[in-house]
């Protein structure tokens, strides 16, 4: 006899709890603490925070403990409890000329005042896998030669002095809050880099190799990419002037990218730019090909109907939250639709059917 | 973190009032979709943060909450949803529609036909109705505009010149009062009919896409046909094997290895008030429906 | 005036008070002409007890309000800034336009929305003393056959309705209750 499915409350308790216990796994290991994923797994640490739109590294590590290190499930985390925090109010513009450094490099000048820093990167190693770490190895301390200088000019500045560099119309306008309104297009760049800096690491990356390999093309060169440390500041009305609220690291890119000219403009380098929360560095170079390609109408270029220079293809399909919820939302049941799905398929075959035999028998 | 913590029906007041500004809008201007900065809630978009915002917007402490999810009350989003806000509202909840102040639906319309005094809150995953026809929003938005729905129409005629029928069973689309073109959330057509001229009061919500749009009791909803293919309301041509109903949409389920199958209502608290009443089925057992 | 009557006259409980006079407003939108009971506001005059739990309800700092002559006053602004933290704008900048029907004219002055987007519209709060003498029979969106309601005017409302879906929305206040007309109802004069 079929009986309807009750119940669910307790088979989704039941599931949840399962699922805590997973997430421990075997008890006769230890259990890893928040500090330690803050600490040991910071780059996944800085991922969440990036596309969480929250720099908060406890909460990130917490959440991320929590997913069982589902990186796309401790974003959701973050976001979900973002939404509910009060707003103060808004800090000052970042001033990452002020940025204290631990990584600085440029692909487009040898050298430049402040020095190329190497900081803590994968690069130049050699991708084998160390199994000293599995045996407890403990890593030797950094060499900390003496502190570069902590402030340094863009690079992008000397370019700029020569007036080689395309000139920005730089305002004092409050950008839009793509957290606070709906997206809509035409979407001006403040709207699109804020899109692009929460949105999936991996969709930004395959859309910056999509314009590499052609689609789009933009020619970048990464004039500077800086990692560091930058000061956030507010302005407090009572007081009458700002004072530091914290800081907060940060990873941005600039490119440089060739352009022939137009009408009005004669031929001059243009930018792509890219600023993401934490040490995220592939992201911030993704995210300025992908700018820059976005781009083209404004810079007078020729749509050559590539997905990156797609602004509306781009932005709406960035933010892995909302990807992740619909793709997965067709695991809940759908069998009302089915069914009438069912129905008609019937109701079509039946007809064709007939008519086939009707056809056999004329 | 306390539930105590979070405001009530969990939005704060700010993001309250803008949905609900929206959801004035969408009553003014029936059909249109009004664009609302959803936020981001703490279940996954696609699984009815649209419908749960919209209702969080509605709910009043005096409300009496039904949450169905395929017609049935004990689907388990369905009772995850009801569930916060029982935690979030402490409103009171049903199953019966007809005691029901709020009801938050997914693909269905109760059978039972509503009254005054409700509000039928749908969950919506594209609000689109020309999506598929036309990937861009700034293009739809513009063929709203202009009134533009010859594209539907040509698809709508292509299904019938290559299969005879409009081969279109759920999320059929609708024109409201002679203006906009709808989508009426993925419901089966079969309960298209009860769109319009609905005493109660339809709210659609789409928290992904960022839209909320609202029909007014009484509007004029028209499935959109043609005078050789009128609309047709289906559903599978038998009766529920529990209550026996030979109108309500019916949920086909597969009993044992031979594949043999039983039909029963979609709408749980329509067939269990009806077994309550001594309607029997074909499978019933006896005594069981006393 | 007093400080104290600027700082008082809110929601007692915001949220639970907030939701009931959403609950007004919406029913009244959704059922055109059909007067509603809407309370917990005590606004200084001459704003009404039930413009002013509109307020309450649906401005903020992102809603601009236009103030018609008669409700321009200083305990009114103070009041809606204290509250509501909506900026007093022009007509043609406002959200919600808060007036007797006569200060309100020309409603021409009020947004009506774009094609593309209509909701990007004004929303007006007529004052009235009373909605007693009928005067139009609606039809539309929200009204089974018909309903019958009093306005301060017909043909400015006919002209709204012609426009759809361009146009403003209206709730009509007097002491405690409100209705409301949307643009989609179809108006003539008894």
């Amino acid at each position: 006899m079929y009986v309807a499915t009750k119940g669910g409350e307790r088979a989704i308790d039941a599931a949840h709890r399962w699922l805590g216990d997973e997430r421990r796994g075997d008890r006769t290991i230890a259990e890893l603490d928040v500090a330690q994923i803050r600490e040991q797994l910071g780059l996944a640490v800085n991922r969440v925070m990036a596309e969480g739109s929250l720099f908060d590294p406890d909460l990130a590590a917490l959440a991320i403990k929590q997913s069982r290190g589902d990186l796309i499930e401790a974003v959701f985390l973050i976001r979900a409890y973002r939404t509910t925090l009060p707003r103060f109010g808004s800090s000052l513009p970042v001033e990452t000329k002020r940025m204290h450094m631990i990584r600085r490099i440029s692909a487009t000048f040898k050298d430049a005042p402040g020095g190329q820093i190497l900081g803590p990167t994968f690069d130049y190693t050699h991708r084998l896998l160390d199994f000293k770490l599995m045996a407890d190895g403990e890593a030797p301390e950094a060499l900390r030669s003496e502190a570069p200088s902590a402030f340094a000019p863009h690079i992008l500045q000397l370019l700029d002095d020569d007036g080689l560099m395309e000139q920005l119309d730089v305002n004092d306008d409050t950008p839009p809050d793509l957290t606070r309104e709906p997206l809509e297009m035409p979407a001006a760049r403040p709207l699109r880099l804020q899109a692009l800096a929460r949105g999936d690491e991996g969709f930004v990356l395959s859309m910056a190799y999509s314009t590499q390999r052609g689609y789009g093309r933009t020619h970048a060169f990464v004039g500077e990419l800086r990692i560091g440390t930058c000061a956030v500041e507010m302005e407090i009305p009572e007081l009458g002037f700002s004072v530091e609220i914290g800081e907060i690291e940060l990873t941005e890119c600039e490119t440089v990218n060739q352009f022939t000219g137009s009408k009005s403009e004669p031929p001059q380098f243009t930018r792509g730019y890219g600023l993401v929360m934490g040490q995220s560095e592939r992201k911030a170079i993704s995210m300025s090909l992908v700018d820059r390609a976005l781009r083209w109408e404004e810079l007078g270029e020729e749509n050559v109907g590539a997905p990156a220079q797609d602004a509306e293809f781009v932005l709406y399909h960035c933010d892995n939250i909302q990807a992740t919820g619909f793709l997965e939302h067709i695991k809940l049941p759908h069998y009302v639709d089915f069914q009438s799905e069912l129905e008609l398929i019937r109701k079509l075959r039946r007809e064709a059917l007939q008519a086939q035999v009707k056809e056999a028998a004329e | 973190m306390t539930e105590q913590s979070y405001n009530f029906a969990y939005l704060d007041e700010a993001t309250k009032r803008m949905i609900r500004r929206a959801l004035l809008k969408g009553l003014a201007i029936p059909g249109y979709q009004v664009p609302f900065a959803s936020r981001e809630m703490p279940m996954p978009y696609g699984w009815g943060t649209g419908g749960v915002q919209v209702t969080a917007a509605c709910l009043i402490p005096e409300d009496t909450l039904k949450v169905i999810d395929q017609g049935a009350d004990d689907t388990t989003n369905a009772v995850s949803i009801r569930k916060f806000f029982e935690r979030t509202a402490q409103v009171r909840t049903t199953e019966t529609t007809t005691e029901a102040t709020v009801i938050q639906t997914r693909h269905r319309i109760p059978e039972v036909p509503l009254a005054e005094g409700q509000i039928l809150v749908y969950q919506v995953p594209i609000p689109e109705p020309l999506r598929f026809l036309e990937p861009r929003e700034s293009e739809t938005r513009r063929m709203h505009a202009l009134e533009e729905y010859g594209l539907m129409h040509v698809k709508l005629y292509e299904d019938i010149a290559r299969h005879g029928a409009i081969a279109t069973s759920y999320a059929y689309p609708v024109k409201v009062e002679g203006r906009y073109v709808m989508d009426p959330s993925p419901i089966p057509k079969f309960d298209n009919p009860k769109l319009g001229g609905n005493a109660a009061i339809q709210l659609f919500g789409a928290g992904r896409e960022q839209r909320i749009y609202a029909l007014p009791p009484y509007t004029q909803v028209v499935s959109l046909d043609f005078e050789d293919h009128p609309f047709e309301p289906s559903k599978a041509e038998h009766a529920c094997d529990l209550c026996g109903s030979e109108v309500s949409y019916l949920d086909e389920v597969i009993v044992d290895d031979q594949g043999n199958r039983m039909f029963v209502c979609s709408d749980t608290n329509y067939c269990t008030t009806r077994q309550g009443e001594g309607h029997t089925g074909r499978l019933s057992q006896k005594g069981e429906a006393a | 005036m007093f400080e104290a009557e600027i700082l008082s006259g809110g929601f007692a409980d915001p949220a639970h008070d907030r939701a009931r006079a959403f609950r007004a407003c919406l029913e009244a939108m959704a059922r055109p002409g059909r007067v509603q009971t809407i309370t917990g506001a005590i606004p200084p005059a001459p704003l009404s007890a039930a413009a002013g739990a509109v307020l309450l309800t649906l401005a903020d700092e992102t809603t601009p309000i236009f103030l018609g002559r008669g409700h321009d006053t200083e305990a009114v602004r103070k009041w809606i800034a204290f509250h509501c933290a909506a900026p007093i704008v022009a007509a043609e900048d406002a959200t919600f336009a808060v007036g007797i029907w006569e200060d309100l004219r020309p409603v021409s002055q009020f947004a009506v929305g774009t094609a593309e987007y209509p909701d990007r519209s004004a929303s007006l709060i007529v004052e009235c003393d009373d909605f007693d003498r009928h005067t139009v029979r609606l039809s539309g969106p929200g009204i089974e056959t018909s309903q019958t309601a009093f306005l301060p005017e017909t043909d400015a409302f006919v002209q709204n309705a012609a426009m759809f879906p361009l146009g403003f929305d209206s709730y009509f206040a007097a002491r405690n209750e409100i209705f409301a007309l949307p643009r989609s109802t179809k108006v003539e004069a008894l």
